[in-house]
């Protein structure tokens, strides 16, 4: 007995010397080469080639990791767009929202990022926390709302013209209903849709407002049932919510919230479901319509091109169709109805060119009432006082050029009833 | 016959005492083998160096100093907790309501903060945000303790189902107190006043919480072992019988030490609110509340210990991020790793109090 121990104890010794041996002599390079290891020398070849620009090394915080369908997009949009303009980067994925993500912030910067970006709503406030404490680093945040007012030359918003693409998933989302409806499944009156919503915020109500809108420009029957699961990312209260909705008697969902819960939930009822974040077509093949997403890309290589040119970065950029920002999967055949490319394509076209307004006043009502005038919390001071009048030219002007990216729709129209309340 | 002559390869046998250079000796060859094992799984696994993933681990903590002092401040809350739980450990009452007593705390002090800031002065706000977040700590901690000693309920589960219903009031006033509207998040309170934030001392961030900490474990390692009411915890905990006849008021030393207990629950919700986050969310705790059944056990109940046993964890944790961050591996990977490590540690103590006896002379008659 005391053989094997000893025997056991000795192979640990001899084990520990060479862990200890081999431990130290890195350790003493390390603080040189702090950068990420894996990915760097991939990205650091491309970088050499363009002398003239300024080095960038771009830090990523994410408040889940790839698991989350949300961040997943933002992660994938990152490391293409990174690869693609040969620069450095870092990701720190699982940042809560609280002061860990300054922490994270600013080892980012420690570590040499002069460009760090955030992707969570409740990261904003620690954002702006360390672009007061670094001045000579860039930071971008997705989904804040408060650059336009905070005054500081090296804090950014940034976000994207989404609900145009709700709008157009909506479409493709009417003509399954017109389908089911022709087929004889259900009556026109009976064609209601659910929506699995996260919170109440203007965010969740301008997309499933636009995407309302969508269905019910090819479907004019419509009705939408709406419930929130006051969390951005709950698998089980999300499948739940949707199975709620499905057991209510609606006929097809969709979704603003970052798990895979809904469209299991419709996979497993096969319930058609319209998808956000990207596709979700390899786990239910036969239920997806197709997805809406911001496509990242677009915005990341302009502020990594900024930083290298040593331009200024928009306080508030939101991006388009146009731009690439605002993008459609492919549309699953095998569930959606024909001729849905085209008309998602034709649809696209007006919106581009300005000849038809998601949030067209003439569409929509509240109350009964068409409204010329809503007066919305712009400015974000914490005041909650509605301060700008935002509806002008017949339209609601959503993430309009002058006011901010970060959506503020956030009235209640008719044809859509939230079975919370 | 055959039964009678069967003898196992081997049988585990107690031992006795065990001298304490031998036993951290078991200690220190578990966490080695677990530092090989988890070398082998990462080879294996991902294919990376493992050298270079202890490398990463170790400079998760010490790459610089600002990691340092997140380190710190990490290793300062969870050891706050563990040492508010301690005490009503040693007494054997499973409070595993750490959680929700912190955040009962973290929503006083969150209280003050929003409800008085445009009616009183900073100083007056910190002062009752001290009283409040401690006196609700208390108070929650204090609930089960006195179901306990009327009624003898379960402390295990009324702590436990006192931490949800914790979590739900604080997702309630997360709602209420929301910004901006609809979002569900109250953000940063009092971003421009800075009002009810607990000073800075010398410029470091974390530094007040820490000093706090210190103080806190100075005061529970001396009334454990230095005062009365720490002796009656210990036979409270030995025998509740033997603290009956000697003339120990039982339900007194139970309802008392849970209200220390919860109390300092709630002091460290006061810093998390106050000093580190300005902020309130229902995950504010992280975890701490469980995570301190750990911290604790593996000290043995010794809150000098727990400093050890808490860097231990901090120390993990940290280092699982930087892997995920360096590798571009999946943060889980991480946790696997720690759960490898922590396995060991824990199976060491097997190893100390019980030996393995192999069959000897069997094999000769064979």
């Amino acid at each position: 007995m005391k053989k094997l121990l000893s025997l056991l104890l000795a192979l640990t010794m001899v084990f520990a010397l060479a862990a200890c041996g081999g431990n130290s002599a890195p350790a003493a390079e390390e603080p040189a080469a702090e950068a990420p290891a894996a990915d760097a020398p991939a990205a650091d070849a491309p970088a050499a080639e363009a002398p003239a620009a300024a080095e960038v090394k771009v830090g990523f915080i994410l408040l889940h990791d790839e698991n989350s369908t949300y961040d997943k997009n933002f992660l994938d949009a990152a490391v293409a767009s990174c690869e693609k303009m040969g620069v450095e980067y870092v990701v720190k994925s699982n940042i809560p929202e609280g002061q860990e993500c300054y922490d994270a912030a600013a080892e980012l910067v420690d570590a040499g990022c002069n460009l760090v970006f955030a992707d969570s709503f409740g990261h904003e406030s620690y954002m702006i926390q360390a672009a007061k404490d670094f001045p000579e680093v860039q930071f971008c945040h997705a989904t804040g709302t408060k650059a336009h007012t905070e005054g500081l030359a090296n804090y950014h918003n940034a976000f994207a013209s989404i609900y145009e693409g709700r709008y157009l998933a909506g479409v493709a989302a009417g003509m399954k209903l017109n389908e089911m409806i022709d087929a004889g499944e259900f009556t026109a009156d009976e064609a209601k849709i659910g929506y699995v919503g996260a919170f109440p915020y203007a965010e969740v109500k301008s997309g499933y407002t636009s995407f309302f809108l969508g269905v019910r420009s090819v479907c004019p029957s419509v009705t939408m049932e709406v419930t929130f699961t006051n969390s951005w990312y709950d698998e089980a209260l999300e499948k739940e919510g949707a199975t709620r909705l499905i057991n209510d008697g609606c006929k097809l969902i969709s979704q603003h919230a970052d798990s895979m819960g809904a469209p299991t939930a419709c996979e497993n009822a096969g319930v058609p479901d319209v998808s956000y974040n990207g596709s979700t077509i390899a786990a239910c093949p036969n239920t997806f319509i197709v997805s809406s997403r911001i496509d990242w890309s677009p915005y990341y290589e302009y502020m990594i091109s900024c930083v290298q040119n040593g331009e200024a970065i928009a306080t508030d950029w939101c991006g388009t169709i146009e731009t690439g920002s605002v993008v459609l999967t492919d549309v699953n055949t095998a569930v959606a109805a024909e001729g849905t490319q085209d008309a998602i394509d034709e649809v696209k076209a007006k919106l581009v060119a300005g000849e038809l307004h998601v949030f067209d006043t003439s569409t929509w009502t509240v109350g009964g009432e068409t409204l010329t005038e809503y007066m919305a919390d712009v400015d974000d001071m914490g005041d909650f006082q509605p301060e700008t009048n935002v509806i002008a030219d017949g339209y609601f002007n959503e993430s309009g050029e002058g006011f901010r990216s970060a959506p503020y729709f956030d009235i209640d129209i008719d044809g859509i009833t939230n079975i919370d309340a | 016959m055959n039964n009678a002559a069967r003898n196992p390869l081997f049988h585990v046998a107690r031992r006795g005492a065990v001298p304490a250079w031998k036993a951290w000796l078991i200690r220190g060859g578990a966490i080695l083998l677990s530092l090989v094992a988890c070398g082998l799984i990462t080879t294996v696994v991902t294919g990376e160096n493992p050298l270079a993933v202890y490398v990463t681990v170790f400079n998760g903590s010490f790459g610089t100093v600002r990691k340092f002092w997140t380190l710190l401040q990490n290793v300062a809350m969870l050891l706050c907790v563990a040492l508010a739980v301690t005490p009503a450990f040693k007494m054997r009452f499973w409070n595993i309501g750490g959680e929700g007593q912190v955040l009962i705390g973290g929503l006083a002090a969150a209280a003050c903060m929003i409800c008085l800031r445009d009616s009183l002065p900073n100083a007056a706000i910190i002062a009752l945000m001290i009283v409040s977040s401690i006196a609700a700590g208390a108070v929650w901690g204090g609930i089960p303790a006195f179901f306990k000693a009327k009624w003898n309920t379960n402390e295990t589960l009324f702590t436990l189902m006192m931490n949800y219903v914790a979590t739900q009031l604080v997702a309630y006033f997360c709602v209420v107190w929301e910004s901006p509207k609809g979002s569900g998040q109250i953000g940063v309170i009092n971003q421009s006043t800075e009002l009810g934030w607990l000073p800075v001392i010398g410029g470091q961030r974390y530094l007040l919480n820490v000093l706090v900490v210190l103080v806190v474990l100075v005061f529970v390692y001396v009334y454990l072992n230095y005062t009365k009411h720490g002796y009656e915890i210990s036979v409270v905990g030995e025998s509740e019988r033997t603290a009956r006849y000697v003339g120990i008021k039982v339900e007194k030393v139970i309802i008392r030490t849970m209200l220390l207990s919860g109390a300092i629950c709630g002091l460290t919700g006061l810093l998390l609110v106050g000093s580190t986050n300005h902020t309130l969310t229902t995950t504010i705790a992280a975890g701490r509340g469980f995570t301190v059944v750990m911290v604790s056990w593996l000290a043995k109940f010794n809150p000098i210990w727990m400093v050890a046993t808490s860097f231990l964890l901090v120390f993990l944790e940290r280092g699982a991020g930087e892997i995920s961050t360096n590798f571009g591996l999946n943060q889980s990977f991480a946790d696997i790793l720690t759960g490898v490590i922590l396995f060991f540690i824990i199976g060491s103590e097997f190893f100390i109090n019980y030996r393995l006896c192999f069959r000897k002379t069997a094999e000769k008659e064979d």
